[in-house]
């Protein structure tokens, strides 16, 4: 195979082109799929979270609501307006309290049951999880705008 | 008095800084000896400054000053010594301070090792560190001086967090802070060439050595990232796509283009352009993962606080970088000559097909990174990017990277013929293919990933191999770069096979355990034994004892431990792991079930091949430490470009 040096140039551009744009196109579909979408309990509750996908909820543990069974948990996850009832199997991170902030991500069933893939605590005590703090804001942002309404 | 002083010499070094980024570029322009030859000393002086500022920072940590408010927050009387030493960098201001000194202590290796450099070529360099330099300084003294005052002073201070209190993490920050910031030697090289207006083969040479130990360093610090939250974090993870890990990621992926590319760049004089923008993406990669992670727009245990100003500052710093070493490449690039010319097949075209798949991974990478952080300022709502999507773009990424790479290693420079190269490879080729249909089966059940990585692993392992052993029966010196290389290769094939190992044959158990319980992942049994209180030095402890079985014999006893620390109430989750040359074997202890008789939940995993992940980051970190040694780098290249030509042709790494 002998090519002049502009052949071999043009097969070269048009050989990396090519590649670029197969990867790029296999990027972006990848990218699509595996968007995971964060929603309050009350968005939730408003039937705004898809339904055969998986997504993130976040708020604070309810208190008193974590019961065990073995390495099996469920808690509830409350927005303070709204709550969400999650399941979860396996072991929860150090951090995770009754009270405290905390995302799970999941899918939720027919009866609005959340099974959880992954809960979510971070690092540090005083640190609240950005999505929990968002979830508590707005709804004390409705309950402040209810509470302006005669 | 120590704080103010370390205050003082802190605002000495900006100036410093300043005068070494304006009167040494100044004397290139006027071709005034004089100022070019104050760079050095400049350099050194600046280093000097900052290494006291550090000094006095370490030394009211050690003397439990808590009047100094960053000691306050980030220290306590209880805690070891050694950890009040490493919580200087515990926090925000004291790590951008570690940051700072180690770009000064680049900034002073290079006015150093340069003797063998033009003088306006390091007065050039030496004055884009000293820049550099000014922008971090700056940052430092307006936005986080570590050297405020408390008042009134409290008794004790808040401690660091747990976290972070474990041997990993004294040497991972500065580990990986020297790779960031030897990242902008390379970028000091890239500009200053641009602003010689020579992009030659001797550039490339200079700034090769430099770019490897970068690398090597940037390497050494994500592993030591992984390994720590392997064991630190308890659940026997070692790569989250965290947007964190992908900050140091990112610099990775572009550096290990860049220490290629520059390599086409010293040998064939081609790929000039290329090379110069790498260089600038490393530097501004690195400058961005410092502004995600310090910012406080990612929350995580890297993140210390969130300051609207500090994010904001990083973000100009990071747009003056991008933009002025932009628009100084455009100005510059026309100039730029083409290299010699290439063929469809040779090495040079090996080597373009891996910069391009390793720029497109970190632009894969940067996307997953950035676009929740976009979504969320515009107030678009809020999403994150799950890991299964940097799984899946990632890996089919790296297969066709692996599988050039032994090729690229082995074809001539030039023009090279693919039938000859594979058939050069062909006993290779074959034994991999060999053991990846047959290793699967020994080591447990079949599936095609495991066969693609067990190929991939050996194919570039074997690769390696083969080539060294070749080199041996030829005469000649071996220099430490070809060493370098394959050690670094081999470290990568030793890397892969240990991920494909850990994907295909782990094994994770969530039980629930009581007194003399067992749990049996085959051939190994796991029991129960013992649970007692154990006091720590600022911590107490429950600490389980964990008989480990094979054959009903108890080979090893684990003691993995939920501790509660005394100055924040916060537990952590300790593991016990039993490292073998194979496996790990993982224990950690989560929390008590409510029950008739006491029990707990415990994670037990079997994790083989997990240490040959560290294994082949080590061999890696090696590889490039043995390259950037190579003698010829130490010999004096002033007269070394018109050479590169005839060595080009060798066909020498």
């Amino acid at each position: 195979m002998s090519l002049s040096p502009r052949q071999t140039r043009f097969a070269l551009i048009a050989g990396g082109v090519l590649v670029l744009a197969l990867a790029a196109a296999f990027v972006l579909n990848a990218f699509q799929n595996n968007l995971v979408f964060f929603f309050t309990p009350t968005q939730v509750l408003k039937g705004e979270a898809p339904k055969n996908k998986t997504f993130r909820i976040g708020g604070l543990v309810k208190v008193g609501s974590l019961q065990r069974d073995g390495t099996d948990v469920s808690f509830v996850v409350t927005d303070t307006a709204q709550d969400i009832p999650v399941r979860y199997s396996g072991l929860l991170p150090d951090l995770f309290k009754e009270g405290k902030g905390v995302v799970a991500q999941g899918r939720l069933d027919a009866q609005g049951l959340m099974t959880a893939s992954e809960v979510l605590a971070k690092h540090d005590e005083n640190y609240m999880p950005p999505e929990a703090q968002h979830a508590l804001d707005e709804a004390a942002q409705a309950r402040a705008a209810q509470s302006v309404k005669p | 008095m120590i704080p103010e002083l370390g205050q003082f010499a802190l605002v000495l070094s900006a100036v410093i800084a300043l005068f070494l980024g304006a009167v040494p570029l100044a004397g290139t322009l006027r071709h005034n000896v004089v100022w070019q030859s104050l760079a050095r000393p400049a350099a050194l002086l600046q280093f000097v400054l900052v290494s006291f500022a550090f000094a006095c920072l370490a030394s009211s940590f050690l003397s439990n000053d808590f009047s100094v408010k960053y000691v306050a927050e980030h220290s306590n009387t209880l805690l070891p010594t050694a950890y009040q030493f490493a919580a200087v960098w515990g926090g925000h201001e004291g790590s951008l301070l570690l940051w700072v000194l180690m770009l000064s202590g680049w900034t002073a290796a290079v006015a150093i090792f340069s003797a063998s450099l033009p003088l306006a070529m390091v007065a050039r360099v030496l004055g884009v560190l000293g820049l550099v330099s000014v922008g971090f300084l700056m940052f430092i003294l307006t936005t986080s001086n570590p050297f405020d005052r408390l008042f009134p002073m409290p008794a004790d201070g808040r401690d660091l967090n747990p976290l972070l209190q474990d041997p990993g993490l004294v040497i991972h920050p500065p580990m990986l802070y020297m790779g960031y910031v030897g990242m902008s030697v390379t970028f000091a090289f890239a500009i200053a060439a641009l602003l010689s207006g020579r992009l030659d083969a001797a550039w490339a040479r200079w700034s090769r050595p430099w770019t490897v130990i970068a690398w090597a360093f940037l390497t050494f610090g994500i592993g030591l990232g992984s390994w720590w939250a392997y064991y630190e974090l308890g659940w026997g993870g070692w790569w989250f796509w965290d947007p964190v890990e992908n900050a140091s990621l990112m610099p990775w992926l572009v550096g290990t283009a860049l220490i290629h590319s520059l390599m086409v760049t010293e040998k064939r004089g081609s790929f000039k352009a290329w090379t110069v923008l790498l260089a600038i993406a490393a530097f501004s990669l690195s400058l961005l993962g410092t502004f995600l992670v310090r910012s406080g727009v990612l929350t995580s245990v890297h993140a210390f606080a969130s300051d609207p100003s500090r994010g904001i500052f990083i973000l100009i710093f990071l747009a003056v970088v991008v933009g002025a070493s932009l628009t100084l490449f455009a100005w510059r690039a026309p100039a730029v000559t083409l290299g010699g010319t290439m063929g469809l097949v040779s090495r040079e075209s090996f080597l373009l097909l891996n910069s391009v798949l390793l720029v497109v991974a970190t632009g894969a990478v940067l996307l997953g990174t950035l676009y929740p952080l976009i979504i969320d300022a515009l107030n678009m709502g809020k999403l994150s990017v799950g890991p299964p999507y940097f799984n899946l773009v990632f890996a089919p990424l790296m297969v066709p990277l692996l599988f050039v790479l032994v090729p690229g290693t082995v074809a001539h420079w030039r023009e090279a013929r693919m039938s000859e190269v594979f058939w050069r490879l062909r006993f290779v080729g074959g034994a991999a293919l060999l053991l990846a249909l047959v290793l699967p089966f020994v080591l447990g059940s079949w599936s095609a990933g495991t066969m693609l990585g067990v190929f991939l692993g050996m194919w570039v392992g074997l690769g390696s191999l083969q080539h060294v052993v070749e080199r041996l029966s030829k005469p000649g010196r071996i220099g430490g770069s070809f060493w370098g290389m394959h050690l670094a290769h081999f470290g990568m094939a030793v890397l892969v096979l240990g991920i494909t190992g850990v994907k295909s044959y782990e094994v994770e158990r969530d039980v629930r355990m009581a007194m003399g319980d067992t749990v049996t992942i085959a051939p190994y049994t796991f029991r129960l034994v013992g649970m007692e209180d154990v006091m720590g030095p600022n911590y107490k402890a429950l600490q389980a004892k964990v008989e480990v079985l094979k054959n009903d014999q108890v080979i090893e006893i684990l003691y993995p431990q939920k501790r509660r620390y005394f100055s924040t109430a916060m537990a952590m989750t300790e593991a016990a792991i039993d490292t073998g040359p194979l496996r790990d074997l993982y224990v950690s202890l989560g929390d008590p079930v409510a029950g008739d008789t006491p029990s707990w939940s415990m994670r037990v995993y079997y994790k083989p091949f997990v240490p040959w992940l560290w294994a082949g980051v080590l061999f890696m970190v090696f590889g490039g430490v043995l390259a950037a040694l190579d003698r010829r780098y130490r010999r004096n290249t002033n007269q070394q470009s018109v050479r590169t030509a005839s060595e080009a042709l060798s066909g020498s790494a």
